[in-house]
């Protein structure tokens, strides 16, 4: 009797640790599946590749997360936004690399101010757009995806006659070149700096979600916006700021996706916009840190699949989504609303 | 007689196709508690919501201090003419420890200690929450909490949309010590209620709606004392609540 009551209570805490805690469950069940897929080495090097690549899905993807999550706005031309950064981004760079003035700065430091100058200007976008094609079409869902769609076609032509419709080529600075190898693993630099501005991001983020006073507002915001106002706050101030905080972020994470595959073209921001759907669905609409470990998972499962079997590797966050949906309809981590 | 601190006049609200006040007429005495009874769907909730414009008057004027602020819109009422609301599902952000849906409602980044200590006199549990996820207080303790965040400030307004709905009755008691406590402070007080016990241990002054009107007001005494005028109009809406 007493071994059955012991069985329960293990059972009872078990269900209640999968409840809490369902993002590290699938984090460790892909990492450990695949440990047994591949050999050690290659299983590291995938596993930062995928570190890496998740981290930018994440940048890419907390913006629209947060937005949808306070506005209750699905931003689809957010796709436009990665695009307009990684242009932004990269036209800077490409220009401050060719001036003579900065001739002896080390290009990776050219970066930053290049990110800095694209965070500014999809701010300012982000605002503009907000104001121009977002508050009309507040609480009516689907002319927001009509809205979203048609802003995101605008944005792509205006970058077409800007820069043109050929892809541009974004060489990485030398010092991100390359492979550290250690034990006879190879670790790519640039996915190394990917994971540190990811991670960066992430715990910034987390610093103003949990410590400022604008991130209590927000974290108010997202579960009941109406209250902040009677609260006597202005949300649409409150609005406005998350929506150019996250074309910004997105542009961002433009520009760090553009220094991954090197390239430039159109039709960056719209062929990651499916995988960005995929991490906020799963990861529970509206919610940073479901985000965060979602994109984790795609980022592994798809470098894990690319190995193990190729021809899935694009196809796998799709089922895993349609998995963990099944399981937790409102994703990972869902977001308490009123 | 003084003049009221608000006033509604002839207001109608309009919710999608809807006609919810069709010319709500309603003067709120200085600091005194003004009780707004009514069946279900009689008015009440739209009138404090249109009040402080979470829903836009589409007729009428709405004056507050001598001042039309029909127009204006919810945060500047609500900070510029010191009014606190707690509506009727309360409002708590549940995932925001009791300190931060304190700390959201104070006007400055530092709550003002004395005012805290004096909240904590009359709802002591939320001392022992303080840093307790809101979403795990009990009902009682959750709608104290709605008030104490409405009266962090000093409040010329305080609007309470049915505060005993679905309390135990030890903890109603606890509530009408609480707004007995806060009418000494010269609070002008509107309090929507359906448990008419409340009502009449706390209010001044009563008006009762029906069909988005106010058809009845007077003082809580003036109806207390007359049985059959409280039988034509609660009467109807006890039976319609029973």
């Amino acid at each position: 009797m007493a071994g059955h009551d012991k069985r329960d209570d293990v059972g009872m805490r078990l269900r209640q640790a999968l409840d809490a805690y369902p993002h590290y469950l699938l984090l460790a069940v892909v990492a450990i599946a695949s440990f047994f897929a591949m050999p050690l080495s290659v299983w590291l090097s995938l596993t930062v590749a995928g570190l890496a690549m998740g981290l930018i899905l994440f940048v890419v993807s907390s913006g629209m997360t947060l937005i949808f999550g306070l506005m209750g706005v699905l931003n689809l031309a957010h796709g436009a936004f990665i695009t307009v950064g990684a242009y932004i981004g990269g036209s800077v760079f490409l220009m401050l690399v060719g001036w003579p003035p900065l001739a002896a700065v080390s290009h990776a430091l050219l970066i930053f101010p290049a990110a800095l100058a694209t965070v500014v200007a999809a701010a300012l976008l982000g605002v503009l757009f907000e104001r121009v094609i977002i508050r009309p079409v507040y609480d009516d869902h689907l002319r927001q995806i009509l809205v979203t769609v048609g802003g995101a076609i605008i944005i792509s032509e205006l970058i077409v006659a800007f820069w043109g419709a050929h892809e541009i080529p974004l060489p990485r600075p030398d010092s991100l070149r390359g492979s550290f190898v250690i034990g006879g693993v190879a670790f790519e630099k640039y996915r190394l700096f990917a994971v540190g501005a990811g991670l960066a991001i992430y715990w910034g983020m987390l610093a103003v979600i949990h410590k400022t006073r604008i991130g209590l507002l927000i974290r108010a915001g997202v579960e009941n916006g109406e209250m902040v106002q009677a609260l006597g706050y202005r949300i649409k101030l409150l609005f406005i700021a998350v929506f150019a905080a996250g074309a910004a972020l997105g542009a961002f994470g433009g520009v760090l996706w553009g220094f991954y595959e090197e390239l430039i073209h159109v039709g960056l921001g719209q062929q990651l916009l499916v995988d960005v759907i995929i991490v906020i669905i799963m990861g529970g609409l509206g919610s940073i840190t479901g985000c965060f470990y979602s994109a984790l998972v795609v980022g592994l499962l798809t470098n894990y699949m690319g190995f193990v079997a190729p021809t899935f590797s694009e196809f796998s966050s799709i089922v895993l989504m349609v998995l963990v949906l099944m399981w937790r309809p409102q994703g990972l981590i869902p977001v308490v609303k009123v | 007689m003084t003049t009221p601190l608000l006033s509604l006049e002839g207001v109608h609200t309009h919710i999608g196709h809807y006609h919810i006040l069709q010319g709500v007429d309603l003067s709120l005495p200085r600091g005194e508690l003004t009780v707004l009874l009514g069946r279900n769907g009689a008015g009440k909730t739209t009138t404090l919501r249109t009040i402080i414009n979470l829903w836009q008057a589409s007729k009428g004027r709405i004056v507050f201090d001598g001042e039309d602020i029909t127009h204006w819109r919810t945060p500047r009422i609500v900070s510029r003419l010191g009014v606190g609301y707690v509506p009727e599902n309360m409002g708590i952000f549940s995932l925001l420890t009791v300190q931060e849906n304190m700390r959201l409602a104070a006007a400055t980044r530092h709550i003002d200690t004395s005012r805290l200590e004096w909240i904590f006199g009359f709802f002591p549990a939320l001392k022992k929450f303080w840093k307790t996820p809101a979403g795990l207080l009990s009902g009682g303790q959750k709608q104290m909490l709605a008030i104490a965040r409405a009266i962090i400030e000093p409040r010329a307004l305080l609007i309470i949309d049915e505060p005993s709905k679905g309390l135990a009755p030890a903890i109603v008691k606890d509530l009408i010590q609480a707004i007995l406590e806060l009418k000494q402070t010269d609070t002008t007080i509107l309090l929507v209620e359906q448990n008419f016990g409340l009502a009449q241990a706390v209010g001044d002054q009563v008006a009762v709606m029906d069909d988005g009107r106010v058809v009845h007001a007077s003082s809580m005494a003036e109806l207390t004392a007359d049985t059959p005028l409280q039988n034509r109009l609660l009467g109807l809406s006890l039976e319609a609540h029973a």
